[in-house]
């Protein structure tokens, strides 16, 4: 392994990691939009978007990490594929709008009508942001991405079979992780009836994303003939048997109510289809661009080394944080229960001598910074200054106004000043 | 005059009928984007503010305040994460030959911005469904990482901005980029922290004298208990004080533009030729190299620009006419930017001298009038201060290196993609609007959305 394919290594382990994580919210719209009507409905509709409520967005910046990494380490190849395959980028630009538009309309929403109008639109763009990307990685896949701007056609790069295969798998894949994942949800929070719906729908879908795979596979074989082999008798192989097991194994697991491993054999079922995919289309980035050509500079391939295993060291530990938080319920929605302690306090008093600091800080920045003409006592000066923000807010929201006991009118100005 | 020969890219410059509909797309994404940022910035800080006066006095009203505030943060950071998100898009489809050609020299402020972005939508989602479950220190700590990461994501944004202002950090050789250090290009850039200072200052202002503009509505209609004067006194505060500090930042930001992008500083100004002791033009309108029905200030601008009545100013006949941005677009930006960032440096004034003379809140309907249109204002200055920024640096996407129309994409489609995200964003704006204002009417204990959950058997 050379340095230059370690950013393309931490980009694939971003894509497995959105297309598990993301892919499973992206499910759980799936499911709403076949929840139907009536109360079991809601209830599913319901339990999918409270389940995902506190994750969606930590998981879905792993699409930004993806993107970023891609355009740092391998700008030539970002560029071509974005300007070639743009109207399927812009498709799931908007679905990932209207979806996150969606998301945040639904805690203003008082009726269950209103709620259903707003799932419909989540659920629709949930379903096409997903198909959209696989598209995406299909034009790339199926070599119908060159260099250029564009570099390829704007339509039979991703409508083609490839594209349309890999975009229906990611549907597929999606509400198979979202159905694993919600009944283990809902059999942690006591909730069987909910749990052996999602446990029905986890079997269906894995069957049928395992149809869409052999299929797939059969279509890649007439359309992308070098990915075909490289998957089939090279180094993709060992990926695609991994694959096969563990999707294999979460429907034995899933079959006998095993849903917290099942979480894990689903996700390792996924990931396994992106390393088959990476592994058996190295070393080759785009036709005419090898992974190697492709790459930035050295300077710039250690800068971004450097920057995602630092950002690692704060990331995943917070990660670990919010998974462990939310699979054992301390996230859960739960308006009847507040068990927060109430907290002894005093009350606060006025504070005369943060007006004295903050208006010293004002003066000395402002000689600092307007006066001086020097880059370290610029830097002084904005410490100054920012000095006198925080004083000045302290000094200015001290007990005296925010305990003041009379409320000042505001239509009889000479009663408040009575008053006080 | 200096002629600037640029690089072609290392993708083939394409032909783009629709140039200028294509910034405007970009334009437009920014808009909507930055004053949710600003949301991002400031409203963590002022949450936590709260939340400790809750923990300090143990009165729940801080606590209510808190939960309110964190409703209007999870919908707006939603709105921001998508916004976002277009943008980083756009970077590949509106201009794949910028992408394409610097990816390597500026692309690893936004790797690292996507590690405070991580940061901060883990942290919302503890903090925003933690309320009742974590305990209140722990609680309050949730929220420490928030305020960081917004400040540190905005920090490597503008990393990427100011080396596109000011490009350093690598060389050009026969029209390829070499020699490329991305940490000193983006971080040791002269360029970051003036512009850094101002935008964060600007963060406050805006989420400041919106949040507080919507309890000076409330108080207008006879709203004005314990409750909405915290409410409108936090966020008045801190828009006050950054109003106040922006002055100063702001002049020190138009130093450093004349020192680095001198074109800018003429388009600003309108300073049609090189002029020794340049005079600034309140008003007015730029037409054959010079002001009309301007209020002219003699030697101002040299004054400003360089501390001294007698310096010479660059005019925008240093540079050939293709080489200048549209100067009344910038001017007209500029001129808004500052007129309404003395307005509200004057409100703010006002505020702090009846607040530390008399030891309470202003009194006058006025005031409070004007403060609730302080907070449109706010968002129109911070738009406009963006134009003058990005505008001013016309025709360059990077500064003297890459022209806006090399980098622009070579796909069709762009007033297809524009109207349609126009649409959209149109939508999302109602969609937003509706959801705040559910938001101020409901309950705090929201029981709707979970009136099925409740009922089935655990």
């Amino acid at each position: 392994m050379h340095l230059y394919e370690l950013p393309v290594l931490f980009a694939l382990v971003g894509l497995a990691l959105y297309a598990v994580l993301g892919g499973a919210d992206f499910g759980a719209g799936f499911w709403q939009l076949l929840a139907g009507k009536g109360r079991p409905a809601d209830e599913i509709r319901d339990h999918a978007h409270h389940a995902m409520a506190p994750v969606w967005e930590a998981n879905h910046v792993w699409l930004i990490f993806v993107l970023t990494i891609v355009w740092t380490a391998y700008p030539a190849a970002f560029g071509s594929i974005a300007s070639t395959l743009s109207i399927p980028l812009f498709l799931a630009g908007i679905g990932i709008v209207l979806r996150g538009g969606a998301y945040a309309l639904r805690a203003g929403t008082a009726t269950p009508r209103e709620q259903r109008k707003v799932d419909t639109v989540f659920a629709l763009s949930s379903v096409l942001t997903p198909f959209a990307l696989g598209t995406v990685i299909g034009g790339i896949a199926s070599g119908r991405v060159h260099v250029g701007n564009p570099g390829g056609s704007l339509t039979s790069s991703w409508l083609n079979p490839t594209s349309i295969t890999i975009g229906v798998l990611a549907v597929a894949n999606a509400a198979y992780l979202a159905a694993v994942f919600l009944s283990g949800d809902a059999e942690r929070r006591g909730r069987r009836q909910l749990a052996e719906r999602f446990r029905v729908r986890a079997l269906t879908a894995g069957v049928g994303a395992g149809a869409v795979a052999v299929i797939g596979l059969a279509v890649l074989r007439f359309d992308a003939h070098r990915l075909f082999t490289h998957l089939t008798r090279g180094a993709g192989l060992p990926a695609l048997i991994l694959s096969l097991l563990a999707g294999l194994t979460t429907l034995v697991l899933i079959w006998r109510r095993r849903y917290e491993p099942a979480r894990y054999t689903a996700a390792l079922a996924v990931a396994a289809t992106v390393a088959g995919w990476a592994l058996a289309q190295r070393p080759i980035f785009l036709p005419d661009l090898t992974v190697q050509q492709a790459a930035a500079g050295h300077d710039t391939q250690v800068a971004i080394v450097v920057a995602v295993l630092a950002g690692g060291l704060i990331l995943f530990p917070s990660l670990a944080l919010l998974f462990r938080l939310t699979l054992g319920g301390q996230l859960d929605y739960e308006p009847t229960t507040d068990t927060q302690a109430s907290v002894a306090g005093r009350p606060l008093r006025p504070r005369s001598g943060h007006t004295r600091l903050a208006v010293a800080a004002l003066l000395a920045g402002i000689g600092f910074l307007t006066v001086a003409d020097n880059d370290w006592a610029h830097a002084i000066g904005v410490a100054c200054l920012l000095t006198f923000v925080a004083f000045g807010c302290l000094a200015v929201l001290d007990g005296e106004i925010l305990n003041s006991p009379t409320p000042t009118q505001p239509d009889n100005q000479r009663e408040g000043q009575a008053q006080r | 005059m200096t002629h600037i020969l640029a690089i072609a890219g290392q993708l083939a410059p394409a032909e783009q009928k629709y140039l200028l509909q294509a910034r405007q797309m970009q334009a437009l994404s920014f808009a909507v984007h930055i004053p949710l940022v600003c949301f991002g910035i400031a409203l963590p800080a002022l949450l936590l503010y709260v939340e400790w006066l809750y923990l300090r006095t143990g009165e729940e009203l801080y606590r209510t305040l808190a939960r309110r505030w964190t409703r209007i943060m999870v919908t707006l950071f939603a709105a921001g994460v998508v916004t976002g998100t277009i943008l980083s898009f756009e970077m590949g489809l509106l201009w794949p030959n910028f992408t394409g050609t610097f990816g390597g020299v500026f692309g690893l402020g936004f790797a690292i911005e996507g590690f405070s972005f991580f940061m901060e939508a883990i942290f919302i989602g503890i903090y925003a469904y933690g309320w009742n479950r974590l305990s209140p220190r722990a609680h309050f700590a949730s929220g420490i990482p928030i305020a960081i990461a917004g400040f540190t994501g905005s920090l490597t944004v503008i990393s990427v901005n100011g080396w596109m202002n000011h490009p350093t950090g690598f060389r050009l050789s026969d029209g390829r980029v070499v020699d490329v250090h991305p940490f000193r290009a983006l971080f040791a850039n002269s360029y970051l922290w003036h512009e850094l200072i101002h935008m964060y200052l600007a963060a406050y202002m805006v989420t400041g004298f919106l949040l507080a503009g919507t309890y000076a509505v409330g108080r207008l209609r006879g709203r004005w208990g314990r409750y909405e004067r915290t409410a409108l006194a936090v966020p008045l505060a801190a828009a006050a004080l950054a109003s106040v500090a922006q002055i100063f930042v702001g002049d020190w930001n138009g130093r450093e533009v004349a020192a680095v992008q001198p074109t800018k500083l003429a388009a600003v100004e309108g300073l049609g030729h090189t002029t020794t002791g340049a005079p600034v033009h309140v008003l007015g309108w730029y037409s054959d190299g010079r002001v009309e029905y301007g209020i002219p200030l003699p030697r101002l601008l040299s004054l400003l620009a360089f501390h001294s009545t007698n310096a010479t100013v660059q005019g925008l006949d240093a540079v050939a006419p293709s080489d200048r941005p549209p100067v009344n677009v910038v001017r007209l930006a500029f001129q808004s930017m500052v007129g309404i960032g003395s307005l509200l440096a004057l409100l703010s004034v006002i505020f702090l001298f009846v607040r530390i003379r008399r030891g309470r809140l202003p009194e006058s309907t006025w005031f409070y009038r004007a403060l609730v249109a302080a907070g449109p204002l706010s968002v129109v200055a911070l738009i406009a201060g963006w134009v003058v920024t990005e505008v001013g640096r016309q025709p360059w996407v990077v500064y003297r290196v890459m022209r806006t129309s090399q980098a622009v994409t070579g796909a069709s489609g762009i007033p297809v993609g524009y109207a349609t995200l126009a649409g959209v964003y149109l939508a999302l704006a109602v969609g937003v609007a509706w959801v705040l204002r559910r938001h101020q009417q409901a309950p705090l204990d929201d029981r709707a959305s979970s009136r099925q959950t409740a009922t089935e058997p655990h």
